[in-house]
């Protein structure tokens, strides 16, 4: 195993790696708290998963087995570029397969396989703040976590649905971890949001732009916001995958001809595989 | 038939190596070496110097000469090496005032101690295309002066502070300055972090947000009161040493505009400082800097606030172009799941509506 000539393993520098672990156990100490970090320059973009790459810079090890996927996909272009990324710098193996990762790096998504015990999922996170477009200042947010001021978030849902009918938040949807801190779970749409909850697994999140972590550590509850009358609702379609038949996965919609057909297809591109190797077999 | 998309590896290396051939350009035309490109673009090394946050001459050639003359791409290779180098030292505080002045200017005296020196400088000349130049020519050789340059010159601002007539700057705290790069910017920032994190700055940026003040948003009666370019020393202290030692020289340029202030409750009307410092011939952005460092200093100053320049967040959040280039084109990424949820959400919404009806 080696990485790349002239940087450290995993191209971060053993100091750096150092600083960003502390910043992860103390998001692991306080569920959902935003821990700001030092966050450094990567050679990748800012807003591309540069605070999941640093995330998994700082944890990985050589035994660990890594997969990174972007939309659910495996082979999309970033997805890709990170998981070279790692294999050149680190040396270390990769899959496509959720079931064999040790560590698996996403965007937008949260694989459809149940995670196990003692996997890590590291989000890459846009924008970590929960309330910032109803509050564009950090000052003013801090102050919000810190006195548990939510009520402007549930006015935002209730505002919807006395407009709507219905809450109009259909990824990024917030959630409440361990009954303390609201937090934004990164554009997952809302139907990977239960997925969350009382996860085996644990779940850090890097936002390297905004320079913060957080993390719900394994078992933590997490409650998708709603009321009473107006529970949490996932989204649900009529069809099923047409490559494997899946009738519970996140469908992507694609368009096929300019007549207004359209396929539905998984968007776990590693869950889809297995359910048709389970057909054949 | 749909078939899931595979071979994002292949396409990936065959976009970069047809990058590769579109930088090279026509193969029959010479290779741009780095020494043409430090030699005879100095104002796009310098600018990819400064908000690249590390001086090194060769290093932003390079970067300019990979990234095909886009300069905040260069800026951005520049800073991503930049991470990976040790931090062996802090320097000591530039003395500009023992600056070797190439050019020094105030628009505030007609003559000061030290005179105006004029020194290379675009300022005055006809913006008329000289064709001549395409077809590579010698310069005209500039004369010398009869006498040198006086070795030290002093700052405008310090004159004007004797009479007690400009604000003296903060007393030395004797803390290490804060570093942007190693901790996350907080709120309110001290005034050393902001300096570093207007420097780091996009000119673009700081500039528009200096011209607004001008025209009204925040304005702060500027005056250039100095601007200077030259060489100066910078100093390190090694404590295993005992005794500081010159490493080297770095070409600076540096702006201090001064500013009326009418006084508060607390301090007598007087002049107060904008400051603004770049790595090489950067005067746009020294003066730029300067502006928008004053504006912020509103709050502080006790004055009326509301204007974008005044705004601390807004600014020093949004200054940083490799951070704003990285955010803004990551929307070229799939959102294919966000997409998709929307969609379905939005179907929803129509179907309720057209059953109201």
């Amino acid at each position: 195993m080696t990485g790349l000539t002239g940087y450290n393993f995993a191209y971060l520098d053993e100091q750096t790696k150092r600083m960003i672990r502390r910043s992860i156990l103390k998001a692991v100490a306080i569920p959902g708290y935003q821990a700001p970090f030092g966050s450094r320059e990567m050679p990748l973009p800012y807003g591309w998963g540069t605070g999941g790459i640093q995330v998994t810079a700082s944890i990985i090890g050589a035994d660990d087995c890594l997969k990174v996927i972007d939309q659910g996909a495996d082979d999309t272009t970033n997805a890709v570029s990170i998981r070279r990324f790692f294999a050149r710098t680190a040396g270390i193996r990769t899959t496509t397969r959720t079931r064999d990762a040790t560590i698996i790096q996403t965007r937008h998504r949260i694989p459809e396989t149940p995670l196990r015990a003692g996997q890590i999922l590291v989000y890459q996170v846009p924008i970590p703040e929960p309330l910032r477009w109803l509050e564009p200042r950090d000052s003013e947010t801090r102050k919000m976590h810190a006195l548990s001021d939510y009520g402007v978030m549930h006015v935002k849902l209730y505002e919807d649905i006395a407009r709507f009918g219905r809450i109009s938040t259909s990824y990024d949807y917030p959630v409440l971890v361990d009954d303390r801190y609201l937090m934004r779970p990164s554009p997952i749409p809302k139907f990977d949001n239960p997925k969350m909850d009382r996860s085996p697994a644990l779940q850090l999140f890097g936002a390297g732009r905004e320079k913060r972590i957080y993390a719900v550590p394994p078992w933590t509850p997490v409650k998708s916001l709603d009321f009473d009358d107006f529970p949490f609702e996932p989204q649900s379609w009529d069809q099923c995958c047409s490559l494997c038949g899946s009738g519970v996965s996140f469908l992507d919609e694609v368009v096929i001809d300019d007549q207004g057909g359209r396929m539905f297809v998984c968007s776990d591109t590693d869950y889809c595989q297995d359910q048709r190797q389970e057909a054949l077999t | 038939m749909y078939v899931a998309v595979k071979g994002g590896e292949q396409a990936i290396d065959n976009a970069h190596r047809l990058m590769e051939e579109e930088r090279r350009g026509p193969p029959e035309t010479p290779e741009l070496s780095l020494d043409q490109v430090m030699g005879q673009l100095g104002g796009a090394v310098d600018r990819v110097m400064t908000e690249g946050s590390l001086y090194d001459r060769d290093l932003a050639a390079l970067a300019i000469k990979q990234a095909q003359g886009d300069l905040v791409e260069a800026i951005f290779l520049l800073r991503a090496y930049r991470t990976t180098l040790p931090r062996l030292a802090v320097s000591q505080p530039l003395d500009s005032s023992r600056m070797a002045i190439r050019r020094r200017i105030s628009s505030a005296f007609k003559d000061l101690p030290g005179g105006q020196l004029l020194g290379p400088t675009y300022d005055y000349t006809h913006r008329l295309l000289d064709f001549a130049l395409a077809a590579e020519g010698t310069p005209r050789a500039a004369h010398s002066a009869a006498e040198p340059v006086a070795d030290v010159m002093p700052r405008v601002a310090d004159l004007l502070g004797q009479e007690g007539l400009l604000e003296s700057n903060p007393p030395e705290c004797g803390s290490e300055p804060g570093d942007l790069t190693r901790q996350p910017l907080d709120f309110p920032a001290g005034r050393d972090v902001r300096l570093q994190n207007l420097a780091r700055g996009d000119e673009g940026f700081l500039l528009a947000l200096a011209y607004s003040s001008q025209r009204g948003y925040g304005h702060s009666h500027p005056f250039a009161g100095e601007i200077r370019l030259g060489e100066v020393a910078v100093v390190i202290d090694p404590e295993e040493l005992g005794f500081p030692i010159e490493i080297g020289d770095i070409t600076v340029t540096e702006c201090q505009m001064i500013n009326q202030f009418l006084g508060s409750k607390d301090q007598p009307p007087q002049f107060t400082r904008g400051y603004g410092l770049a790595f090489g011939a950067a005067e746009r952005k020294a003066m730029a800097m300067a502006l928008v460092d004053r504006g912020l200093r509103a709050p502080e100053l006790g004055e009326e606030t509301g204007s974008p320049i005044q705004d601390e967040e807004f600014v020093l959040a949004h200054s940083d172009n490799v951070e704003a280039s990285g955010f803004v084109q990551h929307l070229k990424l799939p959102h294919y799941v966000d997409f998709q949820s929307e969609l379905e959400m939005i179907r929803r919404l129509r179907s309720v509506r057209e059953e109201n009806q």
